[in-house]
This record gives C-alpha cells, structure tokens and sequence, in this order.
C-alpha cells in the first residue's frame, strides 16, 4: 500500500523516501535546486533542464545531482 | 614582432588577456577564493563537479561568489582514474551550462598523481569527437603530448612536478622540446610553487600557466596571487624580448673611448 504514495530513490548515493508520481523538476524544487547550475543524471542517463517536468520518479530510480566545486 | 597589446592567449574559441589561469580548491572560503581570483586578473578558472550536499539546502556554492557569467569557468576531472569516470564527468560539466572547452585529467596513480596518459589519449579522441575542446594535462614526454595533439587537444597541459608539490619546474628539456614542437598552446599545470617558477615557464616559451595550491596554500594567498599575475606578465614579456647572448667571459657595458 505505502509504494502508492511513496517511492524510495537513490538521490546522490543516499536513500531517500519521496511522494510516488513526482516528476525531476518537483524533486528540485523541494530541495531549492530549480534555479541552481548544477546538471542531473537518471538512471545513469544525463537529462536536460527542460525535460525534467516530464521525468516522473519511480521507485528504485537512480538520481544524481552535480555542481561545480572549487578545484584545480 | 608581437604586438604587447594585441598578445592574447586564444585556445579553441575563447581568447583570454591573462597568461594565468587559476584554480579554486583549496582555499579556507568562498570570500578567499573570490579576492584571490581578482588579484590574479585571471579570465580563466578550473572547477570540479561533485555531488550536490541535498542534506544543507543553506550551504554557499561556488557559483554564488564567482560568477560563471563573468569569468570562464574551466570544468575539470579531477578525481577521475579511468576514461569512462572522466567522459561522464564532462559530460555533466556540458549539460550544466554548454561548456564545451574542458580540462582533461585522468590520474594513474593516488601517490604522484601523474596522469594515466593512455586513458587521457583515448578520451580526448572520445571529447573531441563529441565537439568538446579539451585542454590536457599530461605527463612531460614529448612523444605522448605529441599524441594528445595529434588526437585533437586544444591546449597541452604538461604538468612540471606532481600536483601539489610544489617543486616547480623539474624537467625544463623536456618541456623545451613540447613547447618547440606543440601548434596548440602549452601551458604548465600542476607543481609550480612560488612566482619565480611561473615567470621562468613563462621565459621559456610557455603560453600560459595554470595555478592553483602555490596561491591558495601560501600564508597571504591575495598577495601570491598578485605576485603571480605580475611573475606570468614579466616572464612572457622577457621571453618575446628574446634574451641576450651568453658569453663566458666579461663584456664591459662602459665603453672604453674616451677613458682618462
């Protein structure tokens, strides 16, 4: 019954328990990332900004969200 | 004859007016890292690309103190030991905001950090393809940096000690031989250690360094970074002034007509 409304996903190496059925662009949101640079990897396929509203979460999905850092 | 005004440093598409490009590790925060790069006068900054903290949503980023809008950003790979890790982090770097001109790094060994130069050669042909420019960094043998030219690099990168180190310029015939054979331009990264080591690389033929634990690990990293900025301009200076002939035994400068 839970995996109705929730899902559990892989967000940057950790577990992470979400609402079922929310897309890439609501997950950004939560975490104040829509307006940030940063680039993002689904299942180990990268997905461009503007179709991040269609992208829905399933369970199990495997996300990673990048920026830049300082470096050499 | 080059003119001072017009000497530019072009690699790729982009045209920078500092022979210096600068890292941003390693500093002790943001608000450094920014006065730092402003003293350098660098147009040019190396970044990495790491996981977002999605635990502290506060936390600063890089980007909220460097503007990528205001000075180009160079996404690198540090970190990357194989061509897969390094192909998958440009490739983020690309999707963040279109950049195409890159810093190849692909590392054989956590203790020297010297590069994996076969791993490095397969990926710049894999980037190039893909319409990347990549800038190498690469070990100091002529024949390999020949290859990576050869494959397309847009910049050789040869590094003059391990990065890091701080030992400056080790092995100043071969990087004679790269700067003399390389079309591209050559800029040193990694193991420069203090100003001096950058204005020589420079007076050798370099054309450009890339700089970053010498400024950032220093005790007064805003006034290394101007002490580089003004190392890297005398060093290309006297280098497009072309040096004296050595002679090995005394010249007089006060002539001798006229003497009483």
């Amino acid at each position: 019954m839970i995996n109705l409304i929730m899902a559990k996903i892989q967000l940057n190496g950790k577990k992470v328990l979400i609402k079922a059925n929310i897309s890439i662009l609501d997950l950004l949101k939560k975490y104040k990332l829509n307006n940030k640079r940063i680039a993002i990897e689904h299942n180990g396929k990268i997905i461009p900004r503007i179709i991040c509203k269609k992208k829905i979460l399933k369970n199990n999905d495997k996300l990673e969200i990048v920026q830049f850092i300082g470096g050499g | 004859m080059v003119k001072l005004k017009t000497d530019i440093l072009k690699i790729a598409n982009k045209k920078l007016k500092s022979r210096l490009i600068v890292g941003t590790g390693k500093y002790k925060s943001f608000a450094e890292t920014a006065k730092a790069i402003k003293a350098s006068g660098a147009d040019m900054v190396t970044v990495a690309v790491r996981r977002v903290n999605i635990l502290d949503k506060k936390k600063p980023i890089l980007t909220d103190y460097l503007n990528p809008k205001k000075i180009i950003y160079l996404p690198n790979t540090a970190g990357c030991y194989n061509s897969e890790e390094a192909l998958r982090t440009l490739r983020l770097a690309r999707e963040m905001g279109g950049w195409k001109l890159v810093k190849l790094e692909v590392l054989g060994d956590k203790k020297t950090l010297f590069p994996n130069m076969i791993e490095t050669i397969k990926s710049t042909k894999v980037l190039t393809k893909e319409g990347f420019k990549v800038m190498v960094y690469c070990s100091d043998d002529p024949i390999l940096s020949k290859k990576l030219e050869d494959n397309g690099a847009a910049a050789i990168m040869p590094l003059a000690s391990p990065i890091g180190s701080g030992l400056g310029l080790q092995n100043k015939i071969n990087l004679s031989i790269i700067i003399k054979q390389t079309k591209v331009p050559v800029i040193v990264d990694a193991g420069i250690g203090t100003a001096s080591d950058a204005c020589i690389a420079m007076e050798m033929g370099c054309d450009g360094v890339l700089i970053n634990s010498a400024i950032a690990q220093s005790n007064k990293p805003i006034l290394m970074a101007k002490a580089f900025k003004e190392a890297v301009k005398s060093g290309r200076n006297s280098f497009l002034a072309g040096r004296m002939k050595k002679n090995f035994f005394a010249k007089a400068s006060s002539t001798f007509k006229g003497l009483i």
